[in-house]
């Protein structure tokens, strides 16, 4: 039988019932559910047991202060009876700055630290585009790294203040136009190159005029023979200055106004600053390229496509160490005699490749992720190709690709232990070895690697929760 | 109402279509298309679907490339040429099915960014602007929110103002309505309504016949690739030609 029915009033909306929460409720929901949620958390408890059990007493017997592992190790017999083992931390006390530095000649550690806390100062504007507030913070807090630091270098009064008046007109920026704090970054990777190898003043800023150079260039050209040619020109004039007019420059410059930091050789760098300097800028260059890669396989222009297709594809069916080696070995064949290229920025350029043919095909999958509405609503506009891959359809790209984005960045600068095998000084193997070949600490085993591990995972956790943040930020989709 | 808007039609050419033909691979899907759009008309293209419909007037934008015949966008004829193509594009506005804001700009963002890097107008204006047209398809207060904040028939309407921030002299509409719920579909209609009345040159691919009675000077008919009949509304609905008409009108109005 049709049962008829009228609505006379509309309900009204009510909140959810409040379900019971406690932890009592919670431990026999997930962990006591059933016999076998039972006998799996005894086992899971007795597991996490036995290993603290094993590894607690070795913590707690850690010794700080000794001069060779025998010491330690009599010292942990002393306090904790015949047999007992126990962490020996001071050999860290004793060469942790090998482990940051390598053979960094110690009057000029500050120049590292120096570079290290203006790199997030140049960092900042980017990371956090914009936001007073976060920028402020992190402003602030290189300030205080920078003054502490700086001090317990021993750095010279002159860069010492010099830096200090720049952090502190860089938070007054902040504050005013946090926009053109951007202008640091730009000219951090100069000052940055300058800091860590020294030499002349003048060849940071002869090779930063190349940018200008290519800059004026491409501005004066563009109305006259249009955006690609100009830009190609550009490019050309300004590799013709760097190649051949750049070291007369800068001989002359440096015979009238000789100003310079003493020149430390590549094969001093060692440890963490190795490890960050080869991670930083892969990671800063492998972006763009990745991008451009991942841009010419989409390309409808056949050589573009097939170029980007084989570098991607060669570099990522290649493990990193065979480029490695090219990079050490190989590459000197091939480059005109008599040319001495760094080999750590031989070795970057590699792992820029590397990281960017990976990047490239993270970004691929962001972009084909994109529904096809996206290009056409843009072309519809009346952007071209360039406005639209900018305005469009990177932002979003790129906003889906970021996790897998920074696990690359992840993987890179991890990788770069790697270097060990071209005879660089890792912080794991290279500085590790160092160590160990000391008649003191010979038979050292968890420890190095204990710090060396904390310190990688404090960096790359960081990463992670940053890309965690941009996620979060960026999230506009209200879904 | 409909009645006036009908006079503002003038001699003026603004789109003519001449034996253009298109293929997706082997598949013939425009065949032989003719057609003339005065200015200040407006058309409506109905047929089944797969008829080639949505990928005519995609082809008056180039989103779609036609390999023969010939296409002139008020005077710019459409070839491989990108600064022609571009033209056409910033003269002629689109509204797609699926909206296809942009979803990580605001609306407001998304109304003034074509303008600003196109037209190169400056911010400033490009934003009043903006707000005119939002205010006409009355959603001035959703400025600062994000598509994915506004309804079906909100984005359509932003999707529409969008078009319009570029000043656009032909505003082409993909099925403007189907992917709406019912509820919404007559907010859309109003705007597409008022913008006829103000003697916009219009083509719209739709199977609102109330639409197309209501303000169209000519309803197209396609199927298979083709124009089979055109005819003004009232001559269209009351007595159409061909079979294949008949049965069309007799399905879609049939209940």
């Amino acid at each position: 039988m049709a049962e008829s029915f009228t609505r006379s009033e509309m309900l009204p909306p009510l909140p959810p019932p409040v379900t019971e929460r406690g932890a009592i409720k919670w431990m026999r929901e997930n962990l006591f559910s059933t016999p076998l949620n039972i006998a799996l958390t005894v086992l899971g408890a007795l597991v996490v047991y036995w290993l603290i059990a094993a590894a607690l007493p070795w913590w707690l017997n850690s010794v700080w202060n000794a001069s060779s592992l025998g010491e330690c190790r009599q010292i942990v017999e002393a306090n904790a009876g015949p047999g007992a083992t126990g962490a020996c931390w001071a050999m860290i006390r004793e060469r942790w700055h090998q482990f940051l530095f390598g053979f960094y000649p110690p009057p000029e550690w500050w120049r590292p630290i120096l570079a290290f806390g203006l790199l997030f100062a140049a960092l900042a504007p980017v990371l956090f585009a914009g936001q007073k507030r976060n920028l402020t913070i992190v402003l602030g807090g290189v300030l205080v790294y920078l003054v502490v630091t700086l001090y317990l270098a021993g750095a010279p009064a002159l860069p010492f203040a010099l830096s200090l008046v720049l952090i502190v007109g860089m938070l007054a920026l902040a504050q005013i136009q946090p926009g053109r704090l951007l202008w640091f970054t730009l000219l951090y990777p100069a000052l940055c190159f300058w800091l860590l190898w020294g030499g002349s003043v003048w060849s940071p800023i002869v090779a930063m005029a190349g940018f200008a150079i290519l800059y004026a260039v491409f501005r004066l050209a563009s109305p006259l023979i249009g955006l690609a040619p100009a830009a190609g020109a550009g490019i050309v004039v300004a590799v013709v200055w760097w190649l051949y007019l750049d070291k007369t420059v800068v001989d002359l410059l440096q015979g009238v106004l000789p100003f310079g930091l003493q020149s430390i050789n590549s094969d001093q760098f060692g440890g963490f600053l190795l490890a960050i300097v080869i991670g930083v800028t892969g990671i800063t260059f492998s972006l763009p390229i990745g991008i451009l890669l991942a841009l010419g396989r989409q390309s409808d222009m056949l050589i573009v496509k097939s170029l980007s297709v084989g570098f991607i594809e060669f570099v990522r069916g290649v493990p990193l160490i065979t480029l490695l080696f090219t990079a050490s070995l190989l590459l000197q064949y091939f480059l005109p005699p008599g040319t001495n290229f760094d080999i750590i920025l031989r070795v970057i350029i590699l792992v820029t490749f590397f990281a960017a043919a990976y990047l490239a095909e993270v970004i691929r999958g962001g972009l084909a992720a994109l529904p096809r509405g996206q290009y056409e609503a843009a072309d519809a506009l009346g952007l071209d190709y360039w406005r639209a891959q900018r305005l469009i359809i990177l932002p979003q790209a790129l906003k889906i690709s970021i996790p897998a984005i920074v696990s690359t960045f992840i993987g890179l600068f991890k990788d770069t232990t790697l270097v060990a095998f071209v005879g660089l000084m890792d912080p794991l193997k290279g500085v590790t070895q160092i160590v160990r070949a000391d008649i003191n600490w010979k038979g050292i085993y968890w420890e190095p690697y204990i710090f060396v591990g904390v310190i990688f995972f404090v960096i790359c956790f960081g990463m992670s929760r940053y890309s965690m943040y941009l996620e979060r930020k960026l999230k506009t989709d209200h879904r | 109402m409909a009645e006036a808007a009908k006079m503002q039609v003038s001699d003026e050419v603004a789109i003519q279509i001449t034996n253009m033909n298109k293929w997706y691979g082997q598949f013939h899907v425009l065949r032989d298309i003719n057609m003339t759009v005065n200015r200040g008309e407006r058309i409506v293209i109905c047929g089944p679907s797969g008829s080639g419909k949505s990928t005519l007037i995609r082809c008056i934008n180039r989103l779609e490339e036609h390999q023969q015949g010939q296409i002139i966008v008020d005077g710019t004829e459409l070839t491989n040429d990108l600064k022609n193509i571009d033209k056409v594009r910033s003269e002629v506005g689109m509204v797609f099915q699926h909206f296809n804001l942009f979803p990580h700009l605001t609306i407001l963002e998304n109304l003034t960014l074509a303008p600003i890097w196109v037209r190169k107008v400056p911010k400033k204006e490009a934003e009043e602007t903006a707000m005119y047209f939002l205010s006409k398809v009355k959603i001035p207060e959703q400025a600062h929110k994000y598509p994915g904040q506004l309804s079906g028939g909100q984005q359509q309407r932003v999707a529409i103002a969008r078009s319009l921030c570029m000043k656009p002299r032909i505003m082409l509409f993909d099925e403007p309505t189907s992917a709406l719920d019912p509820e919404m579909i007559k907010e859309v209609l109003d705007t597409m309504i008022q913008l006829a009345q103000e003697g916009m040159t219009m083509i719209c691919v739709t199977h609102e016949m109330g639409f197309a009675q209501a303000v169209a000077n000519r309803v197209i008919f396609m199927d298979q690739g083709q124009i089979v009949e055109q005819n003004e509304p009232k001559e269209f609905f009351s007595n159409p030609k061909s079979d294949r008409t008949k049965l069309f009108l007799s399905q879609i109005l049939g209940h």
